[in-house]
């Protein structure tokens, strides 16, 4: 048979089913709101929600992009404080070889921060 | 169209029919989404009732949507201060349809202990139509449960057509209700006239 010697079709098959079972439901779900939901939009539902007050100004502002060097700056002491914990945690029992390791990750990390602080990151404008 | 009587009777021989109706309203009523909205201590027993010892997901209702654009279910849960009064209301109006209000507690329905306050409102079935109001200061999470088993089953047993049909699905029937403003003494108007009246001390004739 087809179906035997072609083993790929069975997985074409599959993959139109799994296309059918999500859109399916949404098809009928539009089929519903035609047939007996009537839409009912209002200045108040189609308000910007912000918590139940009214909303100030446009929702569509831009954030400055700059604003990822403080994600980045914040990365470094958050990966410090993760590994620093376990790393105090066995400090009296980690053999030369480990203690220089972590010693090293965490001049890799402080010359992080020294780049940042020269770029001027960290002076706030 | 199959009498209710002679299909109870075939799901007892084990032969399951439904209606349109019936597979609608069970969908509907398994899946009501509440808005993650606390107003006072009532909202503790509300986040307890959603926890694993209540369990709130047997029901369908756990996911508490931090959006009103997602939920349908507004739990009126604490006492409305008149300052909030115009939020809540606010925040009904941007609930996507159907929309169901439960007010939970003794403040939610008529005030509670602070009624005499200056500042709080009687009720807030004043400004919203209200499904289910549960009793109890607070109430405990069981009474919760056993509001959302309430409002199942009234759901369950709403018809699809005819004057009697889910809000939602009459053209006529408001998505919005006016949000009331801060007047000069207490909120203007101090009542939706149009789904509430103070009750009248004289006797009907």
């Amino acid at each position: 048979m087809a179906l035997a010697s072609d083993s790929y079709l069975v997985l074409v098959v599959f993959l139109i089913a799994a296309v059918l079972f999500a859109l399916g439901p949404l098809a009928l779900a539009w089929l519903w709101r035609r047939r007996f939901s009537p839409a009912k939009p209002g200045p108040g539902k189609n308000a910007v929600y912000e918590c139940g007050l009214e909303s100030q100004g446009d929702a569509w502002v831009r954030f400055r992009s700059e604003y990822y060097l403080y994600a980045i700056v914040f990365l470094v002491f958050d990966v410090e404080a993760v590994f620093l914990l376990p790393f105090a945690v066995a400090f009296t029992g980690l053999p030369v070889g480990a203690a220089v390791a972590m010693l090293v990750f965490l001049l890799l990390l402080v010359e992080g921060l020294v780049w940042a602080w020269g770029k001027g990151v960290l002076t706030w404008r | 169209m199959m009498e209710t009587a002679l299909r109870s009777e075939l799901r007892k021989q084990g032969i399951f029919l439904t209606t349109l109706e019936e597979l609608y309203n069970w969908g509907r009523k398994n899946s009501v989404w509440p808005l993650g909205f606390g107003l006072a201590c009532c909202a503790i027993e509300m986040i307890a009732a959603s926890m694993a010892r209540w369990d709130l997901a047997r029901f369908g209702a756990e996911v508490f949507r931090p959006s009103p654009r997602q939920a349908d279910l507004m739990v009126v849960a604490g006492t409305v201060t008149k300052k909030m009064a115009p939020q809540v209301v606010r925040l009904y109006n941007q609930m996507a349809e159907p929309k169901y209000v439960i007010a939970m507690g003794a403040c939610a329905i008529s005030g509670g202990p602070f009624k005499q306050g200056y500042n709080v409102l009687k009720g807030i079935d004043r400004y919203l139509p209200v499904d289910v109001h549960i009793p109890g200061c607070p109430p405990r999470p069981e009474a919760l449960l056993h509001a959302f088993m309430t409002l199942q089953q009234k759901i369950a047993a709403q018809p699809l057509t005819g004057p009697h049909r889910p809000r939602h699905l009459i053209a006529a029937a408001p998505s919005e209700y006016p949000i009331p403003e801060f007047g000069a003494h207490d909120l203007v108007p101090p009542n939706n006239p149009e789904i509430w009246q103070p009750p009248s001390i004289t006797p009907a004739a």
